[in-house]
């Protein structure tokens, strides 16, 4: 019994490495073939994606809705502005971006405490007033958090340890924001990892019990508040580190980087992906970050000024979130899985996957046993 | 899965891995490579017929009003030069991007701009929080990053640091200075309420402004583009019983402030900076208020104090403004001239000034240091000369304090000209405004060779 | 002690605009437990109607009277339409549903209307009112808006204690099951329920718009804090719901008046945090809850 569950375990983490190395691979071919405009656009996807991987987790293995997730983003870029605020002796990225992921998670711990006990439409109004609240603390405490201005970030130079290593591999120098975008994609990887190994676990079928089926969870002995403060903090060290990114990307923290849209449109690329998958977080993401440049062009082509074109975005977004809860609930990975698997679109929760069948994992690999 | 395929799946991965990363171009490190940065003849956004430049404005957004007015201004000089054959054969192509007033949204356009039209240089980029975002981009991007529509201090204060910025309009703390430099003379004793927008432009201008009257202002208020609510504040104001209050804010803001007062039934003189009091706006938008209880139009800010440093369109016989009526009127799209308008083509008339200047050979390093070279001897609209010099970037030197009586600002001084930090205020020596060439382009500018 | 008034008085205005908000929200709870986040751009949706209409011309009553109707028509599409499907399934899928609403709205407002902040009339003159030499910081408008909000509760009221279609839709709300037995026709009333709480919810917005600055994203802290007053005084309770409303009006003013604008969010979040700790139902709640 042992050997065969020590297979099992064993063969998820290989074949959780493996893709990890793959897709590192393939980073490296696309990152250097496309412009630097392009570069800019993958970082966001990747920083987004690490945020939506964190929140379907959230919300679609443990079933507890997030409305605030900007506002750990938040919480993530203001620590890292705070530390860049000199470029010289500043502490190396990757340190200040495990900080910044730190004080989220300690916020995001307080938080999940609260919102352990609230569930459907409470936890959504809790955290959609999270969401609104951050930004205005960041505006109230303007002298030490810029203000409306916001902090600007002062990327630190590249290290010389991974300025070679990147040469070595790719032939060419790297700039400053080339290795973010960089950075992002490799620390996307990680996350992913992580989660998708943290969701075959133990610990990722106790929040899918919980989420199903409360009382039975609670009666099998599962502590339900414990559990879910877990999948909560989990939820916003992803975000943080997704904060942390985007402050180094777009080098400027301020308010109106992390309004009340960009919760939502958070939540709806992981509705759209199919809430609980990580693949489905990564393709929503791409929606995301590509879309609105996509819009435009389509939009002034039709005439459209810029500013108009620009909300076609936002609305193809809405209309395919509301698409999908109508008519796909389990979101395009989910459904497409549905229907490999036999079974129509239609599932009753949008998170459940489909109630009664163990054994789906809707994580980028699927064990077998 | 047994044992040796699953060695296998491992070896061939690790195969594909080393083949795609090889076809990145992995290998050692031999002597640098030449594909970075562009190469020494294609300066970007430049042709022998053409120069693409490009700016970021609120056309949205609470700073829209008014503001989304100046690129239009700018369009119709831009299309005005155009038609009489651009600058040493040059046509110029200007590209405008929205930013809603929001710095996320302007680093976003301006990262467009930059890196995927590839534009020459961004001018007129507009506001201070939202040009705050961008400007070291652009400097450590090595994009000129000329007359920048905002009076914060550090577009042009520091060139060692922002070599690539400069200013164009009297930057708030020297407007504060001459402002506070008036009420200390005409209004010693008046209890000075300010009014600020939370950012550079109420810090630069209150900064200014204390260095005379520090001992007359009696309570400090600050709002937050975006929240539309300034009761808390405007109560706060008359709770101080300050009777006369400075504001330094944009147009919307300064409607809000006398809707606000209305309400409140507050009285005080105001005096607003010259980039918030444009009258015939904030009529405007105050008439729109309510029905009947505040008149469109013109005397909707009477006997309200500000700043001018331009003719505006009620001095319709100045010179400068007789070339832009007329300039509005072949190139013109939508909408009559108005004062935003104006300060796009004045800016504009900046720029081309710069073009003129570089001369022939048109590269990003020589537009700078034509700017630098020769840009305080320039003729234009301001009534005030440039500073442009090596050691600051500053624009306007000056301006003029006026009241506005029937719409129209009626001058209560002599132009006065000033510096940063305690810099003498004096009145202007005489480089006022002269004509605008019969052409209406710089040509008299000598280019450089 | 002037500033302490006005404070006062602001809040006094605004809560009755919450409380008008709130019981929209409540009033959609009741009938298909669901909160309609979506009640926001809604709102913001039915007044820009109006305001185009007062641009083309037309008598600012008239705007507003067929602003209101307008919402009304528009809940009952939103219902029909687009919730009825998800009514009575999961509560993730129905909150997900209405924010999807939330952006489309908002988008197609931009597109439609322009995201240029515009100035909205407000018919009663807006310059403060003087009693006996003092002069008070609200105006004629605001008195109307307290009037408005306190009118509807009461029209609200007489419907569904005195009428036949409000005790149906008590009772559709109540038991749906049963009502149908007994020959209430359920899906109409909860059609009608949306209907209504979608007209509560244009008269906020249509009020908070007056005289002040109105943009595609002027009612969005609306949702958030009207769906803390509701909470506050119980999703279940229209006279909670007012409670609510004004106890969240003139806390934020105070909040607003005396630390800051931008703790005014932090201070509702707090509210709702305290209130869902200590008595989850709210303050007028009467069902008790169920534990394992």
């Amino acid at each position: 019994m042992r050997k065969a569950l020590d297979t099992v375990r064993g063969n998820v983490l290989l074949k959780h490495s493996l893709i990890a190395l793959l897709a590192a691979a393939l980073v490296l071919l696309v990152m250097e073939s496309v412009s630097p405009f392009r570069q800019g656009q993958l970082a966001m996807m990747a920083y987004y994606a690490i945020a939506a991987g964190g929140l379907t987790v959230l919300t679609g293995l443990s079933g507890q809705l997030s409305l605030g997730h900007g506002a750990f983003m938040a919480i993530g870029a203001y620590t890292t502005a705070l530390l860049l605020q000199e470029r010289e002796g500043a502490l190396p990225m990757i340190v200040i971006i495990l900080i910044a992921a730190l004080v989220a998670t300690v916020v995001g711990a307080i938080v999940g405490v609260a919102a352990a006990r609230l569930h459907g439409p409470y936890i959504a109004g809790a955290t959609l007033a999270l969401a609104v609240a951050v930004p205005g603390i960041a505006l109230h405490f303007s002298s030490v958090f810029g203000g409306e201005q916001g902090l600007n970030v002062k990327v630190p130079e590249v290290p010389r340890l991974a300025d070679d290593a990147l040469y070595f591999l790719t032939g060419t120098e790297t700039s400053t924001s080339e290795w973010v975008a960089y950075s992002a994609w490799f620390l996307l990887i990680i996350v992913y990892f992580l989660l998708a190994n943290l969701s075959a676990s133990r610990i990722g079928r106790r929040w899918r019990a919980v989420r199903d089926d409360e009382v039975a969870a609670s009666l099998a002995g599962i502590d339900l508040g414990r559990d879910r403060v877990v999948a909560f903090v989990v939820s916003a060290a992803c975000a943080g580190v997704a904060g942390a990114l985007l402050a180094l990307a777009s080098r400027l923290a301020a308010p109106g980087s992390f309004s009340l849209v960009l919760s939502l449109t958070l939540l709806s690329a992981v509705v759209l992906g199919g809430l609980g998958s990580l693949l489905g977080a990564l393709l929503g993401s791409g929606l995301l970050a590509l879309l609105p440049n996509l819009a435009t062009s389509i939009g002034s082509s039709m005439g459209l000024s810029d500013v108009k074109a620009a909300e076609l975005s936002p609305l193809v977004i809405g209309l395919t979130t509301m698409l999908v809860i109508l008519l796909a609930p389990a979101g395009v990975v989910g459904s497409v899985r549905q229907l490999l698997a036999g079974r129509g679109p239609r599932a009753t929760t949008a998170a459940a996957g489909t109630p009664g069948a163990g054994a789906d994992t809707p994580t980028v690999a699927e064990p077998r046993g | 899965m047994n044992r040796w395929s699953r060695k296998a799946a491992l070896a061939t991965s690790m195969v594909a891995s080393a083949v795609l990363v090889a076809s990145c171009g992995a290998g050692g490190r031999s002597e640098s490579s030449s594909s970075d940065g562009a190469a020494a003849e294609n300066v970007p956004g430049v042709t022998d017929t053409s120069v693409k430049i490009g700016a970021h404005f609120p056309l949205t957004g609470v700073a829209a009003p008014g503001y989304s007015e100046i690129p239009s201004g700018a369009k119709a000089y831009f299309d005005y030069v155009n038609s009489k054959g651009g600058i040493h054969g040059r046509k110029i192509e200007y590209i405008v991007k929205d930013d809603g007033y929001v710095p996320t949204n302007t680093t976003q356009a301006v990262n467009e701009l930059v890196q995927k039209e590839q534009v020459f240089a961004i001018v007129g980029g507009l506001g201070t929080p939202t040009h705050s975002a961008v400007v070291d981009f652009l400097n450590s991007e090595k994009v000129p990053d000329l007359f920048v529509s905002s009076g914060s201090i550090k577009w042009g204060d520091k060139p060692s640091e922002r070599p690539m910025t400069f200013g164009w309009q009297p930057d708030y703390e020297i407007e504060g200075k001459i402002i506070g430099k008036y009420i200390k003379e005409k209004m010693p004793n008046a209890k000075i309420g300010l009014y600020l927008q939370d950012d550079d432009l109420g810090a630069d201008g209150a900064k200014g402004l204390k260095q005379f009257v520090g001992d007359q202002v009696v309570k400090e208020v600050k709002y937050t583009p975006g929240n539309t609510d300034v009761a808390p504040q405007i109560a706060a104001l008359q709770a101080s019983k300050a009777d006369l209050v400075v504001g330094f804010n944009v147009p919307s803001y300064t409607a809000l402030s006398q809707l606000t007062a209305l309400k409140l039934n507050y009285k005080p003189k105001w005096f607003y900076t010259n980039v918030g009091s444009d009258p015939k706006l904030v009529g405007s938008l105050l008439a729109k208020f309510s029905k009947g209880a505040v008149k469109d139009g013109n005397s909707a800010l009477d006997g309200i104090m500000t700043t001018e440093y331009i003719p505006g369109v009620d001095s319709a016989d100045d010179p400068w403004v007789k070339l832009w009526t007329k300039v509005w009127d072949e190139q013109g799209k939508d909408g009559e001239l108005t004062n935003y308008r104006v300060y796009g083509m004045s800016q504009a008339y900046a720029f081309v000034s710069a073009l003129q200047a570089s001369g022939k050979n048109l590269t990003r390093e020589g537009i700078v240091k034509a700017i630098e070279d020769g840009g305080a001897k320039w003729k234009g609209p301001n009534k005030l000369p440039f500073r442009y010099s090596k050691d600051s970037h500053l624009g306007i030197s000056g301006v003029e304090v006026v009241e506005i009586k029937k719409g129209i600002g009626e001058p209560l001084q002599d132009p006065m000209v000033t510096d940063l930090g305690d810099a003498e205020i004096k009145p202007d020596s005489g480089t006022a405004e002269q004509a605008p060439n019969e052409s209406g382009l710089p040509d008299d500018i000598k280019g450089a060779e | 002690m002037q500033q302490l008034i006005t404070t006062l008085l602001n809040g006094l205005t605004m809560g009755m605009v919450y409380a008008a908000f709130a019981l929209a929200l409540v009033l959609i709870w009741r009938s298909t437990r669901i909160v309609n986040f979506a009640q926001a751009p809604m709102a913001m949706v039915t007044t820009y109607i109006a305001m185009v209409l007062i641009e083309g011309g037309l008598n600012y009553w008239l705007a507003f009277i067929l602003a209101l109707l307008s919402g009304f028509v528009l809940g009952a599409f939103v219902e029909r339409v687009i919730v009825r499907p998800v009514e009575g399934k999961s509560d993730i899928n129905a909150v997900i549903l209405t924010l999807g609403l939330f952006i489309v709205l908002h988008a197609l407002a931009a597109l439609v209307f322009g995201s240029d902040y515009k100035s909205f009339p407000a018919p009663f003159g807006v310059r403060g009112i003087t009693v006996g030499g003092h002069s008070l910081a609200i105006t004629p408008f605001g008195i109307f808006t307290i009037v408005a909000v306190i009118v509807v509760m009461l029209l609200l009221l007489l419907l569904f204690q005195k009428t036949d279609v409000g005790l149906q839709m008590r009772a559709s709300a109540f038991n749906p099951e049963v009502a149908r037995l007994l020959g209430v026709k359920v899906s109409s009333m909860l059609t009608l329920g949306w209907a209504l709480a979608a007209l509560v919810g244009s008269l906020s917005g249509l009020l908070i718009a007056g005289g002040n600055l109105v943009h595609p994203g002027y009612m969005d802290s609306v949702v958030v804090f009207g769906f803390v007053a509701a909470v506050l005084g119980g999703l279940d309770s229209p006279l909670g719901a007012v409670v609510g409303g004004l106890i969240m009006g003139i806390a934020l003013s105070l909040v607003s008046g005396y630390l800051g604008s931008g703790l005014v969010s932090l201070a509702a979040l707090l509210i709702l945090v305290a209130v869902l700790l200590v008595k989850p139902g709210g303050l007028f709640s009467h069902a008790s809850e169920r534990k394992v």
